[in-house]
């Protein structure tokens, strides 16, 4: 399973990374290389065999639904690039 | 009292021949002499650190002192500490002052413990080498020509230059145990799902789990002692009763059956790395343990299977990265999309952003089933491997790394030589089992050697307790850096 250029602007793409011009093709080995090392999966039969998502089998856990977190809004928003008047800002989604 | 252990700090502490005050600035001052040649801490805080071990030595006096009260720990910056920076080693997150605690600091915190400073680490931990931080590259201080492995290597060269008691490290591949072989210290990672997750930045979530870093299997004893325990704000964590790891430090070895897988010791293994593994395994069978020789077949496959479900699930945590709620946004860009797009490209590293686009690839819509269920049924094989070689054995030992310390840039642009440094710590992550390394003797050039202990599900008093035997009997976890 060989990459293309194209390849490599529409995985930057689905990542939401800005990759320049000049940066494809070093991305575009390295991406390569790696998977030319994840290909070896491939050669082992694994029919039958259940994915393993996580080491232990657990359930995950249900709690009441109550409030259980305080209002901390200003010291999260403290720490946030642009805010104003308790909203995040962002440049403008709808005209 | 730079060599003293945990036990022996905590003794003076209580017999009031030092005070936490004093212990701390010794460490700091430490710290300002030798920091800058080693660049093992992103962030101190004098002041900080200063204030809670005047909270300690009250905590003394009145004679509510617990084992760790009044003890400067490194913390590794991968833990929100509130009001610290809490960098992770990227520049993402290089503005970001936590507004929250871990779970792991505030169990140390409750423990009356100092938090001595934050230390340095691959960029999100991904990286064997430290190579990787927004902060610079951390030395080794036996050779600081040498990495200090990672991606817990600040927290590794704290604890071996002595600039800590002791540190805290999270082992995602091989993070704890592979920069402690490499530094000379001893580190375990529990068994998935002992110490909560909460407010330790996530890299691959069901793969990540944080340990200590100390000088002994005793003091690591103490440490996890005070980091492990369940919590409701991690869903994985596990529930079950509080356990004291020292319990067993002190029982014989006689009839303890040590597994070595021949995988572990075949091609690609540096022969001093070996000898010295070798020497450690005959001072087990002095100390009356037998070995048997095991096989743990689909070891191979561990790296493979490892850089498909690493980074797919990096790939997914490290979405929330986009510069609107907290941390790094690019100063300049068009709409939304670009603004997502510019402040990713400049706030990660290379590394960080070669391993999301490997794993948006393997999650994306026509190879989410040849790649990451793939891999995630490989994942059970490994996982198999070892539940049949626990039938053989009590314990698993090997090498923790094909070699010692590497050179400072010798990996650096092939991430593909990079990653097969962890072939023996991989699997340990994917089946969840507790595995740590302790130090073994030195390499031709003169570097540490670390042995890897790898135990059952939940063995990790039993894995202490045979490092604690092990240490007792020689001082190599005693040796410190030249000069230092």
């Amino acid at each position: 399973m060989s990459l293309t250029l194209d390849d490599v602007k529409r995985i930057a793409h689905l990542a939401r990374i800005e990759v320049g011009g000049s940066e494809v093709e070093g991305y575009l080995a390295q991406l390569s290389s790696i998977l030319g090392l994840v290909e070896e999966m491939q050669a082992v039969n694994t029919d039958g065999i259940e994915p393993m998502a996580h080491a232990q089998d657990v359930v995950l856990r249900l709690r009441e639904d109550v409030v259980s977190e305080t209002n901390r809004r200003d010291a999260y928003q403290a720490v946030a690039p642009q805010v104003e008047a308790g909203l995040y800002l962002v440049p403008k989604v709808i005209e | 009292m730079l060599n003293a252990s945990l036990k022996e700090l905590s003794r003076l502490l209580a017999e009031k021949k030092i005070s936490s005050v004093e212990l701390t600035q010794t460490f700091l001052h430490r710290i300002d002499v030798l920091n800058p040649g080693l660049n093992a801490f992103i962030t101190l805080d004098t002041e900080k650190s200063l204030a809670q071990a005047r909270a300690a030595d009250a905590l003394i006096a009145a004679g509510n002192a617990t084992p760790l009260s009044g003890i400067p720990i490194a913390q590794k910056d991968i833990f929100c500490a509130q009001g610290w920076l809490s960098t992770c080693g990227s520049k993402m997150l290089s503005n970001f002052v936590s507004p929250y605690d871990a779970h792991v600091i505030e169990q140390f915190d409750r423990a009356g413990a100092v938090n001595l400073g934050k230390t340095n680490m691959d960029e999100f931990a991904m990286g064997s080498s430290n190579e990787t931080s927004f902060f610079g590259q951390v030395k080794n201080p036996w050779d600081v020509s040498a990495v200090p492995g990672g991606s817990s290597g600040g927290s590794a060269t704290a604890v071996a230059a002595r600039l800590a008691p002791a540190a805290t490290g999270t082992d995602t591949g091989g993070s704890i145990r592979q920069p402690a072989a490499l530094t000379g210290i001893t580190g375990i990672k529990p068994t998935y799902g002992t110490v909560s997750r909460y407010g330790m930045i996530a890299f691959a979530s069901s793969l990540d789990q944080a340990g200590p870093m100390a000088k002994s299997a005793e003091d690591c004893a103490l440490l996890l002692n005070v980091m492990a325990g369940f919590d409701s704000r991690d869903s994985t964590s596990l529930e079950r009763d509080k356990e004291d790891y020292a319990r067993d430090l002190n029982l014989p070895l006689k009839g303890l059956k040590i597994g070595l897988p021949r995988e572990y010791f075949a091609e690609g293994l540096s022969p001093d790395v070996a000898k010295a593994v070798e020497a450690a395994l005959a001072e087990y069978r002095r100390l009356g343990a037998e070995t048997v020789e095991i096989s743990l077949p689909n070891t191979r496959l561990s790296i493979p299977v490892y850089y498909v479900l690493a980074p797919a699930e990096a790939s997914s945590n490290l979405s929330r990265y986009d510069g609107v709620r907290y941390g790094y946004r690019a100063p300049e860009y068009g709409g939304l999309g670009d603004m997502y797009q510019k402040t990713r490209a400049q706030g990660f590293g290379t590394e960080v952003k070669r391993r999301i686009m490997i794993g948006t690839y393997v999650l994306s819509a026509g190879y989410y089933d040849a790649y990451y269920i793939k891999a995630q049924k490989l994942r059970r094989l490994i996982a198999q491997d070892f539940e049949q070689a626990f039938k053989q054995c009590d314990v698993i030992m090997g090498p923790t790394s094909p070699t010692t310390a590497f050179k400072l840039g010798e990996k650096s642009d092939d991430p593909v030589s990079m990653y097969l440094s962890d072939i023996y710590t991989i699997a340990v992550n994917l089946a969840g089992l507790p595995g740590m390394s302790v130090p073994c003797g030195f390499g031709d050039n003169g570097l540490p050697v670390g042995l890897q202990i790898v135990g059952n599900y939940f063995a990790e008093a039993k894995m202490l307790n045979v490092a604690h035997q092990y240490q007792m009997a020689t001082d190599w976890h005693q040796r410190m850096p030249q000069g230092i």
